[in-house]
């Protein structure tokens, strides 16, 4: 049983699901982490003054953006589906909306259609008002244990 | 003043010091420029323990791919600009085609294949020393002309 597993596992019986952003160590670099204490499950990334891809406006770099949308695509589907495997990203789309100013950005995902094997997400990322996203995307993932899938995969 | 008068090592220097070494995340991310030409970017990520994804694995993260990308056709863009302007990226598609191989330095090659008076198209692929071998690729979009103020170098000059 794999450290994430166990740590979704831990999480799922106390209902905190901020523990599993400590378990992925790239989350953890770029301070992104899962919330759910509106009972809603968000992810968010802290701003630091490591995330800023460009000085002059200043804006978060774009690749970040991107990045957290896919993390936030995966904590959802570690928390609020039951697929038992780390789901294995095999595409992501971003289009960028508005340029992110130097603050949190806070993002939800939902599946769009869950499939046997894999499972279609949008993402949808904002700062301070929520009706005015600055980035969406929309992503695949493989999400059958190594196990069940055939030997291709 | 065009690029014919500055050799490669100038050249890569030049766009090292405007696409890693000033854009933070670029930097912290300690992405270094291999080669910067007309159309073309090539950048190399270092392995870091903390771009892990995947613990179990150890495979890296797709944010610093992401990231990696991102940066790599802007600067592809870049360098088909006669003029220095401001640009943004529009959208950004990554296939992950394989899993990266833990512990091994990854390789982005940039094109920048068209571009309009607002519209710039690029194409990339990651991989880890063999382009026909990829990790992942990319097609991203970038709007030309956006706010705020050009800090990228002018280099193209088509005769």
């Amino acid at each position: 049983m794999s450290n994430l597993l166990e740590r979704l596992a831990e999480a799922r019986k106390v209902g905190d699901v901020s523990r599993l952003g400590d378990a992925i160590p790239y989350a953890r670099w770029m301070q992104i982490a899962p919330e759910n204490g509106t009972g809603e499950l968000l992810t968010r990334m802290r701003y630091h003054d490591e995330l800023i891809g460009n000085t002059f406006l200043p804006a978060i770099h774009g690749g970040t953006l991107g990045a957290m949308l896919e993390m936030a695509a995966i904590f959802h589907l570690l928390w609020e589906t039951d697929t038992g495997t780390v789901p294995k990203i095999v595409n992501i789309t971003v289009d960028y909306l508005r340029s992110a100013r130097p603050m949190d950005v806070i993002a939800c995902a939902k599946v769009t259609k869950q499939g046997r094997r894999m499972v279609n997400v949008f993402a949808e990322a904002w700062q301070d008002d929520r009706s005015k996203p600055v980035a969406t995307a929309n992503a695949h993932f493989l999400v059958k244990s190594d196990a069940d899938a055939p030997p291709s995969l | 003043m065009g690029d014919k008068a500055m050799d490669k090592a100038d050249r890569i220097a030049l766009f090292q010091q405007w696409f890693s070494d000033t854009i933070p995340h670029n930097k912290a991310l300690g992405l270094k420029v291999v080669d910067a030409r007309r159309g073309f970017a090539v950048m190399e990520l270092p392995w870091r323990d903390e771009f892990v994804g995947n613990p179990e694995t150890g495979v890296l993260a797709g944010g610093p791919l992401t990231a990696m990308l991102d940066g790599c056709c802007g600067m592809a863009v870049a360098t088909m600009l006669k003029n220095p302007e401001p640009f943004a990226t529009l959208d950004l598609r990554i296939d992950y085609v394989r899993p990266a191989e833990p512990g091994k330095p990854v390789i982005a090659e940039a094109e920048c294949y068209r571009i309009t008076r607002s519209v710039a198209f690029t194409r990339a692929v990651a991989h880890h020393g063999d382009a026909k071998d990829p990790i992942a690729a990319a097609a991203g979009t970038f709007m030309l002309g956006t706010k705020g103020q050009a800090m990228r170098p002018a280099m193209a000059d088509k005769k």
